[in-house]
């Protein structure tokens, strides 16, 4: 008997991320959604530009691979061309979402897109080696701030639920880890949330992954699961932001 | 004969691209292409259509991109700066090998530049206008008629080669009226096995990329797509020429351009100088061929441009620099006279061909 297998939408093919990485688990959690929820066939995922950027080869589903920051309105078009079939999810990293892609992640949200955006924070740019991002903690020690986030250099790093959970466009905001197995099961629940949001027709739905970069942040895989917890978590505490439908049926 | 309807050139654009089958369309507000977004806002509505004012030209064209990669036809349209912006669009379609409209009213630049007409943008557009190794079919209409029949056939070759074919016009062009006839056939997108439209779970997945981190296959690519850009600079040139047949003197001219410098033609006519116009419809593929063929035949040529001389670098290049090519211009969206055109025949009548 198979008590555990891998998931029809995640392509049998070996996957670039580093080790200790968690975009598989995240590759596994969208994949085991897709597989639930029966939409495999129905669905175009919008990859981004970054560590993620070949995603579209690690989903058995149609993909499509988008300009840096441009994958909410590349999810628009292909959304708006057939909205009754096609269910659309972005799967975007910081640098991409929050920094070269904010006008087109805000605009999204506020428009209510229906579709499913599924945003890895790891507080770094991973692909290029390492720089700041929109999201590295002030004092965090980058390739691009070598002598840690001076706030008053470079500002502040972005809260995107919070910011986002400010608009009235958007259905459903959550922050999730994958840093230990209680959280996984946890973002398991939101990104599946996030894509039945989308099938009902309720609108944008973003569930942010806090996730790590043991590479780039010069530590062992658990080291850096506990430093989501220590340093990350503190900043960008998990939690729903917003859930429109939730907060309707409360009145 | 079909009936004909009064029409600003805005707005025969996007009555023909809805003729064509298209029932997507993008765009953010720049003069002076407005009106094709406000008919776009009106009429998509109402057949079923997606009219969608972007939040910006970078996202309006990477809308474009996700509906495009579905298989439906799509288009955008803007002006001269927005353009600038879809650039980086332009470009990841190119490498996506993904079929569009695109349509570039132009204006008076360079930056912010003015509203006025112009055709300061031939570079942009004939060059691809974005980052990499490609090209798009582009079109210079001179008449209403013409802004309606090619995006027809802007939309048919884009769907043809799978590139964007973009719309060259200019502000006069989009703002004067003339009588149009819209009578194309129900025209729809054929059927495009490599669209990402859900696998259904009947066929492996499709994916639209333009990423390859193998040099080899990157350039295996490129090459392909220059393959089919030759075929296409032999089989797609587009152009019209007017009293060449016994012409001495050549003024090439596209556009608005064109419309002014066939008058000076005639004028010019009438004082028994031998002058021709050609007009190309294709701006890239150029037509080099009538070009070459006239170098043979007459002694001089004259480009007559909104621009501080853009085309006339492709007519020397078409013509290898085998007779003297003058430039006759205005620029910063001012029109050159049917008069300051007869003044330069006339010169070029007096040289000769001297250089």
């Amino acid at each position: 008997m198979v008590v555990f297998d891998k998931p029809h939408a995640l392509a049998d093919v070996p996957m670039h991320y580093c080790p200790g990485c968690t975009h598989g688990i995240i590759h596994r959690l969208v994949a085991e959604v897709l597989d639930e929820l029966g939409i495999e066939g129905r669905t175009i995922g919008i990859a981004p530009v970054g560590c993620s950027v070949m995603a579209y080869d690690y989903f058995n589903c149609d993909m499509i691979e988008a300009a840096h920051g441009r994958a909410p309105a590349v999810a628009t078009g292909v959304k708006r061309a057939d909205p009754d079939k096609h269910i659309v999810f972005t799967y975007q990293g910081d640098g991409d979402l929050a920094s070269i892609g904010m006008a087109e992640t805000v605009h999204a949200a506020a428009r209510n897109e229906n579709i499913t955006v599924i945003f890895v924070n790891n507080a770094i740019y991973g692909m290029t080696g390492g720089q700041m991002a929109p999201t590295s903690l002030p004092g965090q020690v980058t390739q691009t701030s070598p002598y840690g986030r001076d706030v008053k250099h470079c500002g502040f790093p972005i809260r995107v639920c919070e910011m986002l959970s400010e608009l009235e466009g958007p259905e459903y905001l959550e922050r999730v880890t994958v840093n230990s197995v209680k959280n996984i099961r946890a973002a398991k629940k939101a990104i599946k949330k996030a894509f039945q949001n989308q099938i009902e027709g309720k609108g944008f739905s973003l569930v942010e992954v806090v996730s790590s970069c043991p590479t780039n942040w010069g530590m062992t895989p658990q080291a850096a699961l506990q430093w989501i917890e220590e340093k990350m978590l503190p900043y960008y505490p998990l939690g729903v932001y917003k859930d429109r439908t939730a907060e309707e049926a409360q009145v | 004969m079909a009936d004909k309807v009064l029409m600003k050139g805005n707005e025969a654009i996007a009555e023909a691209a809805i003729c064509a089958g298209c029932r997507h369309y993008f765009g953010y507000p720049i003069t002076p292409q407005t009106e094709i977004a406000a008919y776009m806002a009106k009429k998509m509505p109402k057949i079923g259509g997606t009219f969608l004012q972007a939040e910006s030209e970078v996202a309006a064209i990477n809308m474009v991109y996700g509906v495009s990669a579905t298989g439906h036809r799509v288009m955008t349209s803007s002006s001269s700066p927005g353009v600038s912006l879809k650039a980086e669009g332009l470009s990841y379609m190119a490498g996506a090998d993904l079929p569009a409209l695109i349509v570039n009213v132009q204006r008076g630049g360079p930056g912010l530049g003015g509203i006025q007409p112009s055709q300061s943008d031939y570079f942009q557009a004939t060059r691809g206008g974005g980052h990499g190794d490609y090209r798009m079919i582009v079109l210079a209409p001179a008449s209403v008629q013409e802004m309606a029949s090619l995006t027809v056939k802007g939309f048919d070759l884009a769907d043809q080669y799978r590139m964007t074919t973009m719309i060259l016009a200019d502000g006069t062009m989009g703002q004067m009226m003339e009588p149009v006839a819209l009578d194309f056939a129900e025209n729809k997108a054929p059927a495009k096995d490599w669209a990402t439209t859900g696998t259904d779970m009947k066929r492996p997945h499709n994916v639209v990329n333009s990423l390859y981190l193998d040099p080899a296959a990157l350039e295996r690519v490129n090459f392909e797509r220059y393959e089919r850009y030759a075929y296409i600079e032999e089989h797609e040139t587009m152009y019209e020429e007017y009293m060449m047949d016994d012409a001495e003197i050549c003024v090439a001219a596209f556009g608005i351009a064109a419309r002014v410098s066939k008058n000076a033609v005639n004028e010019a006519r009438k004082q028994g100088i031998k002058v021709g116009l050609l007009r190309p419809i294709t701006l890239w593929p150029f037509p080099k061929a009538p070009f070459r063929a006239a170098a043979d035949r007459v002694h001089s040529f004259i480009s007559v441009e909104l621009s501080m001389g853009q085309m006339i670098e492709d007519i020397r290049l078409a013509t290898e620099c085998k007779k003297p090519v003058t430039l006759c211009n205005r620029a910063g969206g001012i029109i050159p006279s049917p008069e300051q055109v007869l003044e330069a025949i006339q010169q070029a009548a007096k040289n000769g061909g001297a250089k």
